[in-house]
């Protein structure tokens, strides 16, 4: 009786907007689907400095590379918010880590493609973190709390990553004709791994009703996805760039812009590891984890000893 | 390897207020969290003060004892000050 009866009591705290927390009782598929998207989250954060870490030491002028620096640490910052919400629900650090480094867990594709020049660093913080944004504002009011408080730091925090990068493009566009082309040409690069970061159309995305009915995803793929193109159509206007796809047409009767169709057989093979830079993006992660072996056993040896010092002088 | 063990971090924003709770990380010792919770959770001038406790030292209530717990205080509205019936008059009470 008492079994048939939590789910119910489950879905009405969901339904009256009561946040559930850790130790509250929940069905294991919620609990799973949360460790999954979370954890996927974080990793996509980690692996999100990578791109970026590319440019560090060849931005152009020091207040390019210290906002550079600033948001690079907030993703590493954005990233243990993240594992410390999934770890909540059970799941160790260290098996999220592994996950990641054995090619098991996945991140979000947009960070397996490279960055070839520095209008690539202003082109992420308008698209990409213009996407993640999008994505991650509904999340703040996910039912969740642990996942919901991490995600309302982390909006708080992006909001200057997004206008650090408009600002590059914004300073390059009245620059020289190569660096208006150049920034055309990041534009042309990224423009449509952007708008497949929202996901596989509604009609492809199975755990999407799930997921809305116990309020972890407010939006659906597509609502989100069209919001994002709305919004950025518009930019790329005040910007003086051109949109990579032909279809894109402000559609009156609907009162939104109409666009072409992703390419998903590119979407699933960089999903499936096959991107220009998955392998370079793992190795990286591998060797980081792995040379920072050494620092990581060294401080647990100095904490017990220390621990002992303190033990003998008491 | 030993995994470093998990702690939880509290902050004060700004003198006179309470620390409060912030989220969880991982370090080898107390000072170690110390510097860890400084660059993860008060990137932005968020903290003047920072606690941290190994999260294995944290006792929670558990959710099911809530109505337990806390149902004792639902019936007892003479603790609040509008409980009390007193003229219009009276002023600054």
């Amino acid at each position: 009786m008492k079994d048939i009866n939590i789910e119910d009591q489950f879905q009405a705290k969901i339904d009256a907007e009561i946040k559930i927390e850790p130790k509250d009782w929940m069905p294991d598929e919620y609990r799973k689907t949360l460790i999954r998207q979370i954890s996927q989250h974080a990793h996509s954060e980690i692996v999100g400095m990578l791109p970026e870490g590319n440019w560090i030491t060849r931005a152009p002028t020091l207040r390019r590379k210290a906002a550079l620096l600033a948001k690079i640490q907030d993703e590493a910052g954005h990233g243990l918010y993240l594992y410390s919400a999934a770890e909540t629900l059970g799941v160790a650090r260290i098996d999220m880590l592994n996950d990641l480094h054995s090619g098991k867990a996945k991140y979000s594709s947009i960070f397996n493609y490279p960055t070839l020049t520095w209008a690539d660093m202003g082109t992420i913080g308008w698209l990409v973190d213009g996407a993640a944004i999008m994505n991650q504002i509904p999340l703040c009011r996910c039912s969740y709390g642990p996942y919901s408080r991490a995600m309302i730091r982390v909006c708080k925090e992006e909001s200057f990553h997004q206008r650090q990068g408009y600002e590059i493009l914004l300073t390059m566009m009245k620059g020289t004709d190569a660096q208006k082309r150049m920034v055309q040409d990041a534009l042309n690069r990224w423009w449509w791994p952007a708008i497949s970061m929202f996901g596989p159309n509604d009609a492809e995305s199975p755990h999407s009703k799930q997921s809305m009915a116990w309020k972890i995803k407010r939006f659906s793929n597509d609502d989100l996805r069209q919001k994002f193109i709305d919004v950025t159509a518009e930019q790329a206007k005040i910007l003086g760039v051109t949109i990579p796809d032909p279809e894109l047409k402000w559609n009156e009767e609907r009162g939104h812009y109409d666009f072409g169709q992703i390419n998903w057989d590119e979407f699933w093979e960089v999903v499936k590891g096959n991107g220009p830079c998955n392998r370079e993006r793992l190795e990286a992660r591998r060797q980081a984890w792995e040379e920072g072996a050494w620092v990581r056993e060294a401080a647990t040896v100095y904490a017990e000893k220390k621990a002992r010092k303190n033990q003998e002088a008491a | 390897m030993k995994d470093w063990p998990l702690w939880e971090v509290f902050i004060r924003s700004k003198q006179g207020l309470n620390h409060i709770h912030a989220g969880s990380l991982h370090a080898a010792d107390a000072e170690m969290a110390i510097e860890n919770a400084r660059d993860v959770y008060t990137r932005r001038n968020e903290g003047i003060s920072i606690w941290v406790v190994e999260s294995k030292h944290v006792k929670a209530s558990n959710p099911e004892d809530q109505g337990a717990l806390f149902d004792p205080a639902d019936n007892k509205i003479y603790r609040h000050p509008t409980f009390y019936v007193l003229p219009d008059e009276l002023k600054h009470m």
